[in-house]
């Protein structure tokens, strides 16, 4: 069984379809992209991962566990904007991180704290927010806040992370530097990754998959009438070029 | 081709320091110009006259109420005074503070909360309080604790209402952001809603302090024997114009003086909220 299985999610609004019999799965590692119109339900289909809502019918599993009925720290995320918290410091949002989920209070005392202090500055080191560590989220540059919105998900270590349009504030060379940034997060981590994104080039450069979600037909009656699904499934390895690789064992020793 | 010079528009128009200070004494001169004029009209037609008292009596007066002290008591009135209302407001907005940061929070992110107060509480904010004074000076007596009461009760249900919206307003991204690293109900109240409540209760206060100080004179006028309220209420009877006014006077400074004690505390204790206040 795959790593993620989302198993025929449908998801309706006021008895109106948003996402109609989506189906699919990954594997553990994967970066899977996710494309399409605006209002088509991506964001959705985000949710439905991150268990922020439940789907009205099927199911998703992650690593083989039950459905998930609210967000845990299992799955982390990054929005678009508001991911951060504005009233901590850069390093006091790190070190939340570690706080936030550690008990009842949030609040970490003593030795506990002093080790998720190192953890914090090790990590800012890390991500080059060094410097920054003691301004407030409002004064850090669009890149900046995201590059901290994403090593502060990851301090949770979830098992996938769902990034909605992560970069899509951002200007072109910013977002040049955040793809090395995450993709070098991601190369350390091995996590699995859904990123939605309206830049196709970013899609195909940073997924292994890429997911268009689309509507499968119009109702020419009523265009609210169905809900959008999964209508390609690319290969995005290899720079998006297919045939690169052997599809099948030939038991014939390739040479190098 | 040249450009015909264009005057801005008014929207543009913004004014320098020293106008904007001209702009800003010009009303208080003139409300200050109609006193003086009315005041001396009056006096010219009777020297004994009592409702128009000239601005330099009512200097000599408020020097006389600052610095002598009552022959009977032995205490300077005007500070005890003081003294006796601002003890009253400090308690009361504290209670009401306290009181609405409570169920604020709780109002605006538990939904079970939510369902279960706010129209209460809507409801509770509908009730004008100064009608309930009788109830309790019934109640708890003519005492402290009645004043403090109607200050508390009178700006309590604001305060939540306020609160409430401003912490169910927060962004979910935060909200959900909190609980993918694991945050409890409690620990995202703690953490996350309950600072960001900070600073606007010091705004609502700030609103509430103009409502605060007309429930603490009301009471002060119905029954006291110290404070602001109760004496421009007693020197009412001999017309004493320059002492009401005295007091109005001091009473505004004060209150202007708590106003900007808390924009200044709040920026502050919330540098990250600039922006926002
Ligand atoms: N909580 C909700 N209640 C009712 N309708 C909703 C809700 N959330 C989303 N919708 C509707 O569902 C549709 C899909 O929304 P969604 O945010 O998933 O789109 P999206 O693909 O992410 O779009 P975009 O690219 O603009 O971000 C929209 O028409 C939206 O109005
Ligand atoms: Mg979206």
């Amino acid at each position: 069984m795959s790593f993620v299985e989302v198993e025929r999610v449908s998801q309706s609004y006021d008895r109106r379809p948003i996402l109609d019999r989506v189906s699919m799965s990954a594997k553990e590692g994967e970066f899977i992209s996710i494309v399409g119109a605006s209002g088509c339900g991506k964001s959705t289909f985000l949710r439905l991962l991150l268990a922020q809502e439940q789907p009205t019918r099927g199911r998703i599993t992650i690593a083989g566990a039950r459905p998930a009925r609210e967000p845990g720290p299992d799955r982390g995320v990054v929005f678009q904007r508001y991911s951060v918290f504005p009233h901590m410091s850069v390093r006091q949002n790190l070190v939340a991180a570690s706080a936030l989920g550690a008990n009842f209070f949030g609040c970490l005392f003593g030795a506990k704290r002093k080790a998720a202090q190192k953890t914090a500055d090790d990590t800012l080191e890390r991500i080059g927010l060094a410097h920054v560590a003691h301004a407030y989220p409002s004064a850090l540059s669009g890149g900046m806040q995201q590059r901290l919105a994403i090593a502060q998900a990851l301090m949770a270590r979830p098992k996938i992370l769902l990034l909605d349009e992560p970069f899509g504030a951002l200007d072109p060379g910013t977002r040049i530097t955040m793809h090395e940034f995450l993709m070098e997060l991601r190369r350390e981590t091995g996590m699995t990754v859904f990123m939605v994104t309206h830049d196709l080039g970013e899609g195909f450069k940073l997924g292994d998959r890429v997911l268009v979600f689309d509507k499968p037909r119009w109702d020419p009656v009523d265009p609210n009438a169905i809900g959008a699904t999964i209508t390609y499934d690319f290969d995005a390895r290899d720079s998006g070029i297919p045939f690169q690789r052997l599809q099948e064992k030939t038991h014939v020793p390739i040479e190098a | 081709m040249q450009d015909r010079p264009r005057t801005l528009r008014w929207i543009n128009r913004r004014p320098d320091r020293a106008i904007s200070f001209l702009l800003v004494i010009i009303p208080f001169v003139l409300v200050f110009l109609a006193y003086t004029i009315g005041s001396e009209a009056r006096l010219a037609v009777n020297p004994a006259d009592k409702l128009l008292p000239a601005p330099t009596q009512i200097m000599e007066t408020a020097e006389r109420l600052i610095t002598e002290a009552d022959k009977r008591s032995g205490k300077i009135l005007f500070w005890s005074d003081t003294a006796a209302s601002l003890s009253r407001l400090a308690r009361g907005v504290a209670i009401a503070a306290g009181i609405a940061l409570a169920f604020g929070l709780i109002i605006g992110i538990l939904p079970y909360a939510r369902t279960m107060l706010s129209p209460f509480v809507n409801v509770l904010s509908m009730i004008p309080p100064l009608a309930i004074l009788p109830i309790l000076f019934i109640l708890l007596g003519l005492g402290e604790t009645s004043k403090v009461a109607l200050i508390a009760i009178g700006i309590t249900p604001f305060l939540i209402r306020d609160l409430a919206q401003r912490v169910a307003e927060l962004p979910t991204e935060q909200i959900v952001k909190a609980q993918t690293l694991g945050a409890s109900s409690f620990a995202i109240g703690l953490r996350v809603a309950l600072p960001q409540a900070l600073p606007r209760l010091l705004g609502s206060l700030r609103l509430s302090l103009g409502p605060a100080w007309l429930f603490l004179i009301a009471a002060e006028a119905v029954a006291a024997d110290a404070g602001l309220g109760y004496r421009i209420f007693l020197v009412r009877r001999y017309l004493a114009m320059d002492v009401i006014l005295t007091y109005v006077i001091w009473i505004t400074l004060l209150a202007f003086l708590l106003d900007l004690a808390l924009r200044l505390i709040s920026r502050h204790a919330f540098p990250w909220a600039e922006e926002g206040l």
